[in-house]
């Protein structure tokens, strides 16, 4: 009767799970699904709790409170700005998690596990580990706690792939051979080494894709777990999200039209990548803002392309001021998104969203593209890769063939900049030199901010 | 583990892979930041399994390691749907956001 009641709060969890993921194909269904899920999750915990092993609920009841409040501080209080490293966080608990009920489990059988357990086991705590420290390398550096760029050394692949076979070697050994603690427990450590080993190489540029595959990998290291514990609706839950980190990879790869192996071992944006870009002609052409107010307050159409500039600098709200004053004076305000602008998938969106932006503003690169030659400004803000034309005219450009926002088209192009420096991927800006392009150096929030008022008086 | 037992594992697998790439591709590039935090936290049911670590008393190893992997969980689940709910009510139409 209890395993009944067990079984069916799972098969309800699961099909909660799957609606509410499928609520997420719009906006306006996307928060119903998740109430939905959410529902299917309180479920499962009700059904879990009634389990027979259970003996005492101290420890149980504790983890939860600690937990709920800890997820609720973060949930509440992280702007929306640190939304790529909260996600990195998240990723890095859930993958711990799964690592420790594996090593657990294996500890309580003295190390003694059927191959065929085993052999999930082993993909259990070997995902969970290198995901756990991976994802909290790449939280370290999107905090800024560390430098954002590639740190390569010689033979680091060789290094990385060496250090790969050993522990996958370790792994085979153990399911064939079973019983050997310290094995097991290397085999652990120097999954947690190799997951820092994977994402030190990677640079900011290719976060997007990074924080994709550690979804993917800690999802599919829950759904071992569901293996282990012979639990469907670990492996169904796990599996989802798995394919879901998977996908969402490949789109950014895509949009970046770089393989998964070149984002991973390609170290781009370190110095060697960086000397590949050679040197621009002409010179940048700085403008006044005022030039620049005027053009905008007596246009037809205004494209404004964020980039991970705008997180930086905050001033999703300060764009939206800046549309609001341009729509009020009857000009068409629209919103060109790249799918890896920022530093993670959709990124940009949620920021624009915070700020109030309307869903329906918001355009993908194909559907503005054909936009640009009837645009009259297009105001590029904190924004660099995405909109290098080199992708799209020079095959020898590191970044040759990725899809761009193609911004050179319009009639006029302002770039909102810190400084005169280049992107994260060390790559020199054709755009910037164009004679269509007016550069307007600082900080994008005040900038933008000032831009409010001038074109009020303009 | 039964051969049975695998092999049903193995079809469910198959079929929540096939299932999740359905689903999952038709989410918009809009809304893939609350896609990620949304799987995030379905993906902690992980806890399923945390809170039977943490409560079957086995060994004391096991009941700390559980117990720390339900705390990891439960952050995960309530940080993950707040901060999706959180994003997914910033999404609005235009006559919505008209109004405000």
């Amino acid at each position: 009767m209890q395993t009944y009641f067990i079984e069916l709060s799972y098969l309800l969890a699961s099909i909660f799970f799957i609606l509410g993921l499928k609520g997420l194909s719009h906006p306006e269904s996307a928060k119903r699904g998740m109430h939905l899920a959410e529902f299917g999750m309180l479920m499962a915990i009700i059904g879990t709790l009634m389990h027979h092993e259970i003996v005492t609920y101290t420890w149980i009841l504790a983890g939860l409170a600690i937990g709920s409040v800890v997820g609720l501080a973060m949930g509440l209080w992280v702007p929306m700005t640190a939304m790529p490293q909260r996600t990195a966080l998240s990723h890095a608990f859930g993958a711990f998690a799964a690592a420790l009920v594996g090593i657990s489990e294996f500890y309580k059988h003295g190390g003694h596990v059927e191959p065929i357990i085993m052999s999930a086991l082993g993909f259990e705590v070997m995902l969970g580990a290198l995901t756990t420290t991976g994802s909290l390398l790449a939280f370290a550096k999107l905090q800024g706690l560390v430098r954002g760029t590639p740190m390569t050394y010689r033979g680091q692949n060789v290094f990385n792939m060496a250090l790969l076979a050993v522990t996958v070697g370790i792994f085979i050994y153990l399911i064939v051979v079973p019983g050997s603690m310290p094995l097991f427990f290397t085999m652990v450590g120097l999954a947690f080494i190799f997951g820092l080993l994977l994402v030190m190489p990677i640079g900011s540029a290719d976060m997007p894709v990074v924080m994709s595959l550690l979804n993917s990998y800690a999802g599919l290291a829950s759904a071992a777990t569901g293996f282990v514990l012979s639990n469907k609706v670990l492996i169904i839950a796990g599996t989802l999200d798995g394919f879901s980190g998977f996908i969402l990879s490949i789109l950014m790869c895509r949009a970046m039209n770089r393989s998964m192996t070149n984002v991973l071992f390609g170290a781009f944006g370190s110095a060697a990548t960086a000397a590949a870009g050679g040197e621009q002609e002409g010179s940048m052409r700085e403008v006044g803002l005022d030039d620049i107010a005027t053009q905008l307050a007596y246009a037809n159409k205004v494209v404004f392309v964020p980039g991970y500039g705008l997180a930086t600098a905050q001033a999703q709200h300060a764009v939206r001021e800046l549309a609001d004053v341009l729509e009020k004076r009857g000009v068409t305000v629209k919103y060109g998104i790249h799918p890896v602008a920022g530093r993670m998938p959709g990124h940009m969106n949620v920021l624009l969203a915070e700020a109030n932006v309307p869903y329906s503003a918001l355009y993908e690169l194909e559907q503005i593209n054909p936009e640009f030659p009837t645009t009259d400004v297009a105001v590029v803000i904190g924004a660099n890769d995405v909109v290098n034309p080199d992708a799209r005219d020079n095959p020898t450009s590191p970044i040759a063939g990725m899809p761009i926002l193609e911004v050179d088209r319009s009639k006029s192009v302002v770039v909102l900049k810190r400084g005169q420096g280049k992107g994260f991927s060390g790559l020199e800006n054709p755009l910037f030199f164009k004679p269509v392009t007016g550069m307007l150096y600082g900080d994008a929030k005040d900038t933008l901010t000032r831009l409010v008022q001038a074109v009020q008086h303009a | 583990m039964s051969h049975e037992t695998l092999i049903s594992a193995l079809y469910v697998f198959a079929l929540a892979a096939f299932l999740g790439y359905q689903v999952i591709s038709r989410v918009p590039p809009l809304l893939h930041t609350p896609l990620m935090s949304a799987t995030n936290a379905i993906s902690g049911i992980s806890l399923v399994g945390s809170i039977v670590t943490a409560g079957a008393h086995y060994n004391t190893v096991s009941t700390i390691l559980g117990f720390i992997a339900v705390v990891c969980s439960t952050t995960n689940v309530v940080g993950g749907f707040v901060i999706t709910d959180r994003m997914l009510k910033m999404f609005k139409r235009k006559e919505l956001v008209k109004k405000e």
